[in-house]
């Protein structure tokens, strides 16, 4: 696969189209977020923070990204 | 020991750690960041409740709430709230443990919106499989002291019966079922659920629960910073009273003062 192609991938529900070839860690920036302050869970399994950088991101992934928020 | 060193020492310790403070406070329904730091900081809370959700991709300046309760400085215990079966709730707790680095968390398994009564056997299933993850899970259950041992034997290393729904605020509806779990549990008691005010935390602690576990009672005052503070002295006044041993209940008086050489 051309690594220039775009992809599509869902992130927390949305439809995103991103540049194939790029890490978890790569993705979850390029949204703006700091990966050392969320979770991350690829098509329901966890990605632990050590592979973030090292996981890639594929065509059809599905991405659940969480953070603390106030609760009970 | 002097009483002042007495008090000093009265730590409590779950999974290991040891607090002072024997009020765990949530972090939901303030009006802003800014107010619930300053309750925090007023209930002198060791220990916040938090909840996992998706992060706003669509707007990720947000602010957050690590940029207002540090997480150094107060043990984030992340909470299931929300999950109505075992897998939502072992998910959640995962995605938690990712997140914060930890494996103390506050498991809750809902049975239905109304009520938002715990579902026990959900949730003695999620304790199950979370202990085997090596996950120490202080669990949210109903005031059943069987319900509480059978959790405790799967590894709760904290039973957290609801004094009465969440979020009501009608204070403990069965001081009889608080009182045999504490009697009964070798783990940590904290009354979880159902507080209104200061004197629902007291009580709680009159019985002897080791701790109590509030978010509405706070949140929801008038002025929230000022009830942390009232939660905070009597969850104190509770603990030292419960330490203290109160006198018996009598069924009529008994005069203070003495009847020899009255006039």
């Amino acid at each position: 696969m051309n690594v220039d192609e775009a992809i599509g991938i869902r992130v927390n529900g949305e439809a995103r189209r991103v540049a194939g070839g790029m890490s978890v860690a790569e993705m979850v920036g390029s949204l703006g977020l700091d990966p050392a302050k969320v979770a991350v869970e690829r098509n329901r399994e966890i990605v632990p923070r050590s592979l973030l950088g090292e996981v890639r991101v594929e065509d059809g992934d599905q991405f659940e990204i969480v953070h603390f928020v106030g609760g009970g | 020991m002097t009483a002042q060193q007495d008090i000093k020492a009265d730590t409590w310790t779950v999974a290991g750690r040891t607090f002072s403070s024997r009020l765990i406070v949530g972090t939901g329904k303030y009006k802003s960041l800014e107010e619930n730091a300053a309750a925090v900081e007023a209930s002198g809370a060791e220990i916040v409740t938090v909840a996992v959700r998706r992060v706003n991709i669509s707007d990720p300046t947000q602010p957050r709430l690590t940029d207002f309760i540090d997480p150094r400085a107060v043990t984030y215990l992340p909470n299931t709230a929300g999950c109505f079966t075992a897998d939502e709730a072992i998910r959640t707790l995962r995605l938690a443990r990712e997140a914060g680095g930890w494996n103390l968390v506050k498991l809750e398994v809902l049975g239905e919106a109304k009520t938002l009564y715990p579902d026990m056997r959900e949730t003695l299933r999620a304790t199950e499989v979370l202990v085997k993850e090596g996950f120490e899970p202080m669990v949210y259950c109903v005031d059943d002291p069987i319900a509480a041992k059978q959790l405790e034997e799967a590894g709760a290393v904290a039973i957290m019966p609801l004094g009465a729904p969440i979020g009501s605020g009608l204070g403990i509806q069965n001081v009889v079922t608080i009182r045999l779990i504490v009697e009964g549990a070798g783990v940590p008691v904290l009354v979880d659920a159902g507080v209104g005010t200061a004197s629902d935390a007291a009580e709680a602690m009159e019985l002897g629960c080791d701790g109590v576990l509030m978010n509405t009672a706070i949140a929801e005052a008038k002025d929230p910073v000022l009830m942390a503070r009232a939660m905070k002295a009597a969850v104190e006044a509770g603990r030292l009273a419960y330490l203290a041993g109160r006198m018996r209940k009598r069924r009529y008086a008994d005069p203070s003062s003495p009847l020899a050489g009255l006039i």
